[in-house]
């Protein structure tokens, strides 16, 4: 079973916002244009003009109805990205036979080692959030890796060097940075928003963050706007446009 | 002329770089800095409408990746799914590969291939013939084209009116109702002030108009803590982010803004300043009831539009600086009594009809939610008005220390346009704009450069004659009729065109009315045509209303044995539904293969700071025998002589669409490109044709944008500094101020002749309809559909929309994007399934009075529950797009259209539109539902014989590998 580095230099990762994204997709295939020919390329696609068209993805957005609290039905559509969250405590590592599953000591990316991958799907059964991709064509699990290969990648101009997802989101809804340093900018927005773990109780302790709806009776945006009266109680029609107005 | 020095929309510290992004020290022999691309090329995307500028990085001429540009005025460096997604389209197993012509029966998918030299002859010959004898036999029809300025010239040229693209069934209703009103219209004339707006109200939008855009001001919203309404049957997309949705009844829209007006004029709450200097409010109205002056304006001798001063105590010129006017009253001006336009709002609007009370039940939201909003509204554009310090001059050559705003903004789209009374309800969100003040104001909805225009704009449609052999109409055949004379009808009232557009059926139809050209066709009405020439349209599919009628006569014969509508040319790129329905194929290229102009004279891309187009470019060269539509249709006309299209001698005037772009003069300096014009590009907006202006363009990224100085940013419509500018440019004739016509005199002059009154008359049947729709101030009526079907036997709505990763987007046959959706369900309201004994997954018939289509549904809270909805176009033909049968999309996917007529239920001779512009409405559609027995199979009907695969193109692979070839070449480099 493969070992976890005892402490990461850093801890690279997303910080989602479900209070912008708007599921339109666009994360997903700016991942998948970029990675198809990245470091873990090709993400093949299977049966792509037929039936059961399938294919490996390493982000996905989902869409579902919220259960109010007050019980009156589903009052709220949420649109849920979802990619691996490079967790500080990866059942997915740790389960690994080879260590193929690793996570990197310097930034804390969990990755895999295509060379050392028998592709057995431990590593998928471990992984609560559905983040692991199996490519079936080459037999090796392939995953989100933060781009590890735009982020540091001195062949693109510095103001590219961010994940593709980041920089293709066209609602602002994805953050990028260092979550283990608590005055980097994704860790003040996390703050600032009350940023949440994806299901804390596993206790894989996901690095990747996801900011919650604003609360429409908290949080939203107030009008405190008085009740219209009526300008002309008495019923006197129009009076209030005698003012004198100028063209 | 600028370029932004921008880290684009994601540039928040908190979506930057790393501070130090070099790679650390880690042993795992990973390469953190692989070769990306050989060369990045600038172009513009067209997987949309939308046209952002995108970055393409290329390897050995294959395109390794696409990102968005992070300079380009539309997208500032994002992209969405489709845009990301676009190295699919390009490289579809369902492109087009060489010229075909049919050889087997209509709609069977049989074809030969053949050289262009004798696809070009047989166009040629059919076409040239055409010309010498009755142009009007040609209906040339494109579908979501963005050449129209190429296009509508061409068809001028030509000599028939029968053209037009395809805004008669997407969003004519938006641009004609924004056009006679304010001068401007939401998205492509004008956009929401992201960034100073504090209240936003989105109406009917389904995750379109424009994608990108939208997205990234609403993020700009929430920053700043404005709230966002959301006004649609359906809670998806931006409606599922909204801080408030309000779950309206379709159709009803129109009636829920009319009672926001009714509680503003209640409560005095409107911006009477704002209304007397931009405005027709205080404009005098005939009143004369049966006269053939009423309810047209006072004017004196010379013309001028008159309006009573209250400090002269005389009617004077209404346009004149520095007047008192009166907005209410009553005057006897020439011996008749007049009212001013706003008496004539006051009164209606402040009528019990239009109280939220009267208007809750039928729109399906409570009054007291109603009446907040108009509270929240006013209370936002008048206590929370915004002031920025910039001293500008208006029209009257005034000085104001600053720019006063009324932080509203409000953006609608189809689902105010797609229904019969969409003309009306997106006057009425124009009138409700203009009476808080918030049109062209810091804060409200601003326009974006050629708009605004004078409302409506001069130009007339051509073609009165119905064309005459050899000659070219004498001007575009498109444009804004102003009275019955404008009308294209014969002397008994009958149409011109084959659309019936401009006649007493849709005397406003602006964009045409595509969805009706094979149905007035096929049936010879009003004449039968030659030839169908169409770009980009799937009208034998997802484009048509009634898809199963229409294919049928596509292929149905006349008693002689020839097919009714005699022979249809197509020009599309991929193996479209229609493509098995044409007799003359010619493949068009992808949109990374060809040039393009995004031009000011046609759909514009600009910003409300400043005006902008852009090009597109062949980033890569084409593998396949095939052309760009537009170089096609410049060499048919140069072959057929084409004024404007041969040079003295009869050659061809342009030997390719670049060359067009470049070289054509609309006027003289003025062309499709406005940037780095002159002889060496030191000039902008006009000037000579320069040699280099692609270069230009090229250099720059794809785009030209001009910033316009501060003082002429906002209250463009009444702003010297703006005025004289877009004079300059040619956007405007003269630099006359724009008056927003809440009363619209053009609505009136159809009206009066309806009433009888002019030489130029409706038929007598036609004349309620026109005495109803005709009203010159925004009115509501119940759509047609809705109103004429049982509401017991079809007592829901049946909406569709497209998925963001789909909206505008040419096919299903992207193999990333299908993998998102590949089959599309009814979403149903979980109440109302569990009234009709539904469960999640069910079967079920959607049955309207025309037709019925068997889908799959899915159960959800968010939708207004008498309305059910799907995602569009998701349904595809067996055989289609290559894709292969048993796919989701022909299986399981199912097209709403086969439900939806293309004419009035019970009514064969007036199509299902809007009876203003001839907007196709098909947001109309009223169904039930029912389950299916449950032992049918689990598909999709109707069913459809199998397409042929045309010949020439490879089956579709199995599997796609798409990149590995990246990491070899990475690799090896190493």
């Amino acid at each position: 079973m493969t070992q976890l580095p005892t402490s990461t230099e850093k801890s690279l990762g997303l910080v989602i916002d479900l209070d912008t994204c708007v599921g339109c997709q666009a994360c997903v295939t700016s991942c998948k244009e970029w990675n198809t020919g990245g470091h873990m390329a090709p993400l093949t696609d299977y049966n792509p003009y037929e039936g059961g068209a399938d294919g490996v993805w390493f982000n996905r957005v989902h869409t579902y109805e919220q259960e109010a609290a007050n019980g009156c039905g589903h009052d709220r559509t949420v649109h849920f990205p979802r990619s691996c969250l490079h967790c500080d405590e990866p059942a997915c590592v740790t389960v690994c036979p080879t260590g193929a599953s690793y996570k990197r000591s310097s930034d804390g990316i969990v990755l895999v080692d295509e060379d050392k991958c028998i592709g057995c799907k431990l590593c998928s059964w471990a992984c609560p959030y559905g983040a692991r991709e199996m490519d079936m064509d080459v037999g090796v699990m392939k995953k989100c890796t933060l781009c590890i290969d735009r982020i540091y990648n001195e062949n693109l101009p510095e103001r590219d060097r961010v994940p593709a997802c980041v920089a293709a989101c066209p609602a602002g809804a994805r953050h990028y940075g260092d979550l283990a340093d608590p005055d980097s900018p994704v860790s003040r927005l996390v703050a600032e928003r009350g940023g949440v773990d994806l299901m804390p109780e596993m206790g894989y302790r996901p690095v990747n963050k996801y900011l919650p709806p604003r609360d429409r009776e908290r949080t939203g945006p107030a009008v405190t706007a008085p009740a219209l009266e009526s300008a002309d109680p008495q019923g006197g029609f129009l009076g209030w446009l005698d003012g004198v107005l100028s063209r | 002329m600028s370029k932004h020095p921008t880290n684009g929309a994601n540039s928040a510290p908190s979506q930057r770089p790393l501070r130090v992004s070099n790679a650390p020290a880690e042993a795992d022999g990973v390469d953190t800095s692989p070769r990306v691309s050989e060369e990045v090329k600038h172009s513009t995307c067209y997987m949309c409408a939308c046209r952002c500028g995108i970055d393409v990085h290329l390897v050995g001429g294959e395109v390794r990746y696409i990102q968005g540009n992070r300079d380009h005025p539309v997208n500032k460096g994002v992209l969405c799914a489709k845009g990301s997604a676009g190295i699919m389209q390009h490289l579809s197993p369902a492109r087009l590969r060489k010229p075909l012509l049919r050889v087997g029966e209509r709609g069977a998918g049989e074809f030969r291939e053949i050289e262009w030299e004798e696809a070009l002859q047989i166009a040629t010959d059919r076409l040239s013939r055409i010309r010498s004898t009755d142009p009007k036999k040609l209906a040339f029809f494109t579908g979501r084209d963005q050449s129209q300025s190429l296009t509508g010239w061409w068809a001028q040229q030509f000599g028939t009116p029968n053209f037009a693209a395809h805004g008669g069934f997407c969003s004519v209703n938006m641009a004609a109702a924004g056009l006679y009103t304010v001068g401007g219209s939401f998205w492509e004339f004008g956009e929401p002030d992201w960034d100073n707006a504090k209240y936003f109200v989105l109406f009917g939008v389904a995750e379109d108009h424009d994608s990108n855009p939208i997205k990234i001001g609403l993020k700009k919203l929430k920053e700043r803590g404005a709230k966002v309404l959301a006004v649609n049957p359906c809670r998806t997309g931006y409606n599922a982010i909204a801080d408030e949705w309000v779950g309206i009844r379709p159709g009803t829209d129109g009636l829920f803004v009319l009672a926001l007006v009714h509680e503003l004029i209640r409560a005095g709450r409107v911006d009477l300043e704002y209304l007397v200097r931009y405005t027709n409010a205080h404009c005098l109205v005939i009143d004369n009831l049966g006269g053939a002056d009423h309810g047209l304006f006072a004017r004196d001798a010379d013309g001028k539009i008159l309006a009573w001063d209250k400090k002269k105590g005389a009617a004077v010129d209404a346009l004149g600086a520095e007047l008192e006017p009166a907005l209410a009253g009553a005057v006897t001006v020439g011996g008749k009594r007049c009212v001013p336009v706003f008496q004539l709002i006051a009164e209606r609007y402040s009528s019990p009809e239009y109280a939220p009370e009267a208007v809750a039940e039928r729109c399906g939201v409570p009054a007291e939610t109603i009446r907040r909003i108009a509270a929240e509204l006013a209370h936002v554009a008048f206590e929370e008005a915004i002031e920025l310090p910039i001293a500008w001059t208006d029209w009257a050559g005034r000085r104001h220390e600053t720019m006063k705003g009324r932080p509203v903004a409000m953006h609608a789209m189809r689902g105010i346009s797609a229904h019969s009374n969409g003309f009306h309800t997106c006057r009425s969100i124009h009138l409700l704009q203009v009476l808080l003040g918030t049109v062209e104001v810091p804060g409200g909805f601003r326009f974006k450069a050629p708009y605004p225009k004078p409302c409506p704009p001069g130009l007339k449609p051509a073609g009165k004659d119905g064309g005459k052999p050899n000659t070219p109409l004498s001007g575009a055949p498109l444009g804004f009729v102003e009275g019955p004379e404008d009308l294209l009808v014969d002397e008994n009232g009958g149409p011109i065109r084959i659309d019936k557009a401009y006649s007493w059926q849709a005397p406003v139809a602006a964009h045409g009315l595509m969805h009706m050209v094979i149905a007035n066709a096929w049936r010879g009405d009003p004449y039968p045509i030659d030839t169908l020439f169409m770009y980009m349209a799937n009208m034998a599919w997802n484009s048509s209303m009634n898809t199963t009628g229409t294919i049928a006569m596509l292929t149905d014969r006349d008693e002689k044995g020839d097919y009714k509508i005699p022979f249809i040319i197509y020009s599309d790129a991929y193996y479209s539904e229609t493509v098995a329905y044409a007799d003359l194929v010619l493949p068009d290229t992808t949109y990374l293969e060809r040039h393009d102009c995004i031009s000011l004279l046609d759909r514009p891309i600009s910003h409300a700071d400043g005006p902008a187009d852009a090009i597109r470019h062949p980033v890569v060269q084409p593998d396949r025998d095939v052309r760009p539509f537009q170089t096609v249709l410049l060499d048919l006309g140069a072959r057929l002589g084409l004024p404007g299209m041969v040079n003295e001698d009869g050659g061809a005037k342009y030997a390719d669409y670049a060359d067009y772009i470049v070289n054509h003069e609309r006027t003289p300096g003025i062309g499709p490109l406005a940037g780095w014009r002159g002889e060496d590009g030191d000039t902008f907006g006009r000037g000579a044709s320069n040699p280099d202006q692609l270069k230009r363009y090229i250099d720059n990224g794809g785009f030209w944008q001009h910033e316009l100085p501060e003082d002429a940013r906002y209250y463009k419509m009444a702003n010297r500094s703006y005025l004289d500018f877009a004079v300059h440019m040619g956007f405007l004739p003269k630099a006359d101020q724009i008056v927003f016509q809440l009363y619209s005199e053009p609505l009136q002059r159809f009206r009066l002749a309806a009433e009888g009154h002019g030489d130029i008359l409706p038929p007598q049947e036609e004349r309620p309809r026109l005495i109803a729709a005709f009203d010159p101030l925004p009115i509501w009526y119940r759509p047609f559909e809705q109103a004429a079907v049982d509401g017991e036997a079809f007592p829901l709505s049946a909406l569709t929309q497209r998925p963001m990763h789909m909206y505008h987007s040419w096919g299903s046959q992207n193999a990333w994007l299908r993998q998102i959706t590949s089959q599309n369900r009814l979403f149903v309201h979980r109440k109302t399934a569990a009234g009709l004994g539904l469960v999640d997954d069910d079967w079920v018939w959607i049955e309207s009075h025309h037709g019925r289509v068997k889908g799959q549904i899915r159960l959800v809270d968010g939708v207004n529950p008498d309305t059910v909805w799907t995602w569009n176009a998701i349904g595809k033909r067996r055989g289609a797009w290559m894709l292969k049968d048993g796919a989701g999309e022909s299986e399981k996917g199912f097209l709403l259209n086969h439900a939806i007529s293309e004419f009035l239920p019970g009514d064969d001779t007036h199509s299902n539109s809007d009876p203003v512009t001839g907007q196709a409405a098909w947001f109309d559609l009223r169904v039930r539902i029912k389950k299916c027995d449950p032992a049918a199979l689990p598909r999709t009907e109707p069913r459809y014989p199998l397409l042929e695969t045309p010949p020439g193109i490879p089956p579709a692979p199995k599997k796609l590998s798409f990149g590995a070839q990246f990491r070899r070449w990475r690799e090896t480099a190493k």
